[in-house]
């Protein structure tokens, strides 16, 4: 999924200035997964708002809703008969969601209320990390099903690196050098020769340096 | 091919071969380089020029080269790939190249995470095996990493690595040597040796692949100035293995500054008479940044004085 975490609060506050009627937007898909944009913590955003538009004695009003996510036309029209009654939309989607609405609502001020972090998986509760960047070019075949080019910090596709040290990556001891995991995979799948191959130069034009990217799929075009 | 690098004359000679290190400025003072270059150039057959080590701005590593040219000293130019997309590296190197730079030492570099810009984006288009392949393609198919054919002069270049016998896995260490060599590396520079037994076991296994007759190693070590600065390699420095008696050798120094140092230098010295007994090491790289003035020292306490 796509994790994400709210930002500090008196950055939202400060983007918010001189806005008096707001809605607070959710989605019901990753955001709300990861407990940064669902529905409870839209409600506690717009509490938070409200409370602090009281002490500075300039109030506001707030709308919650979740949309059942916010990377659909489909759910983000559910909107069209209301968005002009706002002065800003500030959406808990990632900020695929915040395009799609800006994408969609021109006249509307849309405002993101998350960080919109990595590709990541639910370690434990209240612990994510990364395993993808999306790189449009994937080479899990040939390193044991982990990835390079998201976990390790140096994207390097011939590691492990010399900083390698008892499992951890040089950059961080709470980081798990990846490819120390690759190699011990390989060798307990009997595979080790794979890193024997020199891995060649990546194609990195699939990924962001390629410009903005998009699939189109004469099979499903209406 | 790259017959005027003194270095590669040396080691083909089959002499034991001494390289030092020198780092660059953090200003735009090119005398800071004259003034280690003279300290260093009587005692090492070339001397790398770090490029922006430790993810610090430094002066390039090109530009100082080319001073350090100018005082009769050749470098081994470093080259990393955590500030250069392939445009750029080969741009560079062609560039190092028209100046003279006869020696290029390939590696990925430190994360930006470490130095003084921890902000920037890392690159790392590439990696240290495939910068080397791609420079070696430039010198021997002359060919651009595109496939596009260079015309006229390319870059020629005697080619280094880095090896670090310490990192993990160690099973691993010799074969991505291995893959080093086939990428091109022509010799090998050592991380830091404290560790002789290690390092003696991983030469094992360079041998038994016969790594050590396609390349030349040569040793990295580095005297220990302070109990600090040994305790904080030890601790600090990813990938560095710095035996405790080689702290408590320090320990047993008299109580002044002076007398720890001499004896950070004796280590030097024992620790490269070690080495060089072990079959395949090639030379010693003596690293002493910011301790320049110890490499002569060291060299001739070492019996490598004079250079040919
Ligand atoms: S190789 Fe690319 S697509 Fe595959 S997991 Fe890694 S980043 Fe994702
Ligand atoms: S220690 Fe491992 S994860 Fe970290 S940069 Fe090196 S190879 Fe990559």
């Amino acid at each position: 999924m796509i994790v994400g975490q709210r930002k500090p609060i008196q950055e939202i506050i400060g983007m918010l200035k001189g806005i008096k009627n707001i809605l607070i937007l959710g989605c019901g898909g990753c955001a709300t997964v990861c407990s940064a944009g669902g529905e409870k913590e839209v409600e506690i955003l717009a509490s938070i708002i409200r409370i602090d538009r009281k002490k500075k004695g300039g109030p506001v009003e707030t709308k919650e809703k979740t949309l059942a996510r916010q990377c659909d036309t489909e759910y983000l029209e559910e909107l069209k008969d209301e968005v002009d009654k706002y002065d800003a939309v500030l959406s808990m989607a990632c900020g695929v969601g915040v395009n799609f609405l800006a994408d969609m609502y021109p006249k509307t001020i849309i405002l993101p209320a998350l960080n919109t972090s990595f590709m990541g998986v639910s370690e434990e509760q209240g612990v994510w990390s990364e395993r993808c960047a999306g790189c449009g070019n994937c080479v899990l075949d040939k390193t044991g099903g982990l990835c390079p080019v998201a976990r390790c910090s140096k994207h390097l596709l011939n590691g492990p690196c010399g900083g390698s040290q008892n499992g951890r990556c040089e950059i961080n001891p709470d980081i798990a050098c990846v490819w120390q995991l690759i190699y011990d995979r390989l060798k307990g799948l009997n595979q080790l020769e794979k890193l024997q191959e020199i891995f060649p130069m990546k194609d990195w034009s699939s990924s962001l340096h390629g410009g903005p990217r998009k699939i189109v799929r004469e099979d499903l075009t209406l | 091919m790259n017959s005027a690098s003194n270095l590669k004359k040396v080691l083909a000679s089959g002499q034991f071969a001494v390289t030092a290190e020198l780092g660059p400025p953090k200003n735009a003072d090119a005398e800071v380089i004259r003034t280690k270059a003279k300290l260093l150039s009587d005692c090492a057959d070339a001397v790398n020029i770090t490029d922006c080590q430790t993810a610090i701005v430094r002066m390039s590593s090109i530009a100082s080269s080319v001073v350090m040219m100018q005082e009769g000293l050749e470098p081994v130019t470093q080259m990393t790939c955590r500030d250069r997309n392939r445009i750029a590296i080969q741009s560079d190197l062609l560039g190092a190249a028209a100046l003279g730079v006869k020696n290029l030492l390939c590696l990925t570099g430190d994360h930006q995470q470490f130095g003084n810009h921890p902000n920037s984006t890392g690159v790392f288009d590439m990696d240290s095996i495939q910068l080397l392949q791609m420079v070696r393609m430039m010198r021997d198919e002359k060919v651009f990493q595109c496939g596009e054919e260079i015309k006229g002069k390319a870059p020629d270049f005697f080619l280094g690595a880095a090896a670090n016998p310490f990192a993990d896995p160690f099973e691993f260490r010799a074969l991505r040597l291995a893959k080093k060599v086939a990428a091109g590396a022509q010799f090998i520079q050592t991380q830091l040796v404290y560790n002789v037994e290690k390092f003696a076991a991983w030469m094992k296994a360079v041998r038994d692949l016969g790594l050590h007759e396609k390349c030349y190693i040569l040793a990295g070590v580095t005297p220990p100035k302070s109990i600090g600065m040994a305790r904080y390699m030890k601790n600090n420095v990813p990938g560095m293995d710095v035996p405790d008696h080689v702290i408590a050798r320090l320990k047993g120094a008299k109580d002044s500054k002076k007398d720890v140092q001499k004896e950070g230098i004796n280590i030097c010295v024992d620790i490269i008479n070690m080495v060089k007994e072990i079959e395949g090491v090639a030379g010693v790289h003596i690293m002493a940044i910011e301790w320049e003035s110890a490499v002569p020292e060291i060299a001739k306490q070492a019996g490598l004085l004079p250079r040919p």
